[in-house]
């Protein structure tokens, strides 16, 4: 444990050092966030709340069974107006933050992209607009046997 | 030293499409070496920036559970033929990498 904060620290001290000036405006890598064991707890850590609520405007796109646990491929659209962020959260992964995209009028709330996970759970995709929270939820099977099930 | 990402762009009605590979182990730092026996130290892509003509779009934060030799799809707006999308990325141990490309 103490070797690994040493290995993530100076990873996060040259972080800062290469990109303090592009960097400046954005917000740091929110490490606590990804630390928590609680999704609840690491959407407080992100983004102050941990209350969501559901929407019909959030379009999560995962398979129902996937076959390996290690390349499960997402993807998380909205037509909530004025979104500002969308967060992964994979409710049984030891660590359930799994990643979090921050949005700017530049691009289209539109991400995919491929996650693990250690077994069958929720996936929450969860995204930020006017300062609320909204999120849609979807459960997906992991078969780690590999038998197609 | 070529890219590790591998990029590619779509234009359409404004909007580019872009797709990307990146070529990274993502180790989440619970795995074990078959060997030794001693766990693999965490290793994975932290932050991912996207630029547009220089500007900053999109700034992904991951953490260890985006899978080994990550895709990521994004969607930039007010796109036209002739823009630069810069792609960059940086891990938990401060290598970097990154890619651009021209839309057509």
């Amino acid at each position: 444990m103490q070797l690994q904060r040493r290995i993530f620290l100076s990873g996060a001290v040259a972080i800062s050092a290469l990109l303090a000036v592009p960097r400046a405006l954005l917000a740091a890598y929110p490490a606590k966030a990804f630390e928590q064991k609680d999704p609840g707890d690491a959407l407080k850590s992100l983004f102050g709340s941990a209350e969501h609520s559901p929407s019909d405007k959030i379009t999560l796109t995962a398979p129902d069974i996937a076959e390996n646990g290690a390349v499960v491929p997402i993807s998380v659209a909205t037509t909530i107006e004025g979104a500002t962020a969308i967060s992964v959260i994979v409710e049984q992964n030891p660590q359930p933050l799994v990643a979090s995209f921050d949005l700017t009028p530049g691009t289209a709330a539109d991400v995919s992209t491929r996650i693990k996970m250690g077994k069958t759970s929720n996936v929450i995709a969860v995204v930020q607009a006017d300062g609320k929270l909204y999120s849609t939820s979807k459960e997906v099977k992991v078969t780690i046997g590999g038998c197609g099930g | 030293m070529a890219s590790g990402i591998r990029i590619r762009a779509k234009l359409e009605d404004g909007v580019a499409e872009v797709k990307c590979l990146m070529k990274h182990d993502m180790e989440t730092g619970t795995r074990k070496d078959a060997k030794t026996g001693e766990l693999i130290p965490a290793h994975y892509i932290t932050d991912v920036t996207c630029e547009h003509n220089g500007k900053v779009v999109m700034t992904a934060h991951w953490g260890p559970a985006v899978s080994k030799n990550p895709y990521f799809a994004f969607k930039v707006k007010d796109a036209k033929p002739g823009d630069v999308i810069k792609v960059s990325w940086v891990d938990n141990e401060g290598a970097t990498d990154s890619v651009e490309e021209t839309l057509e």
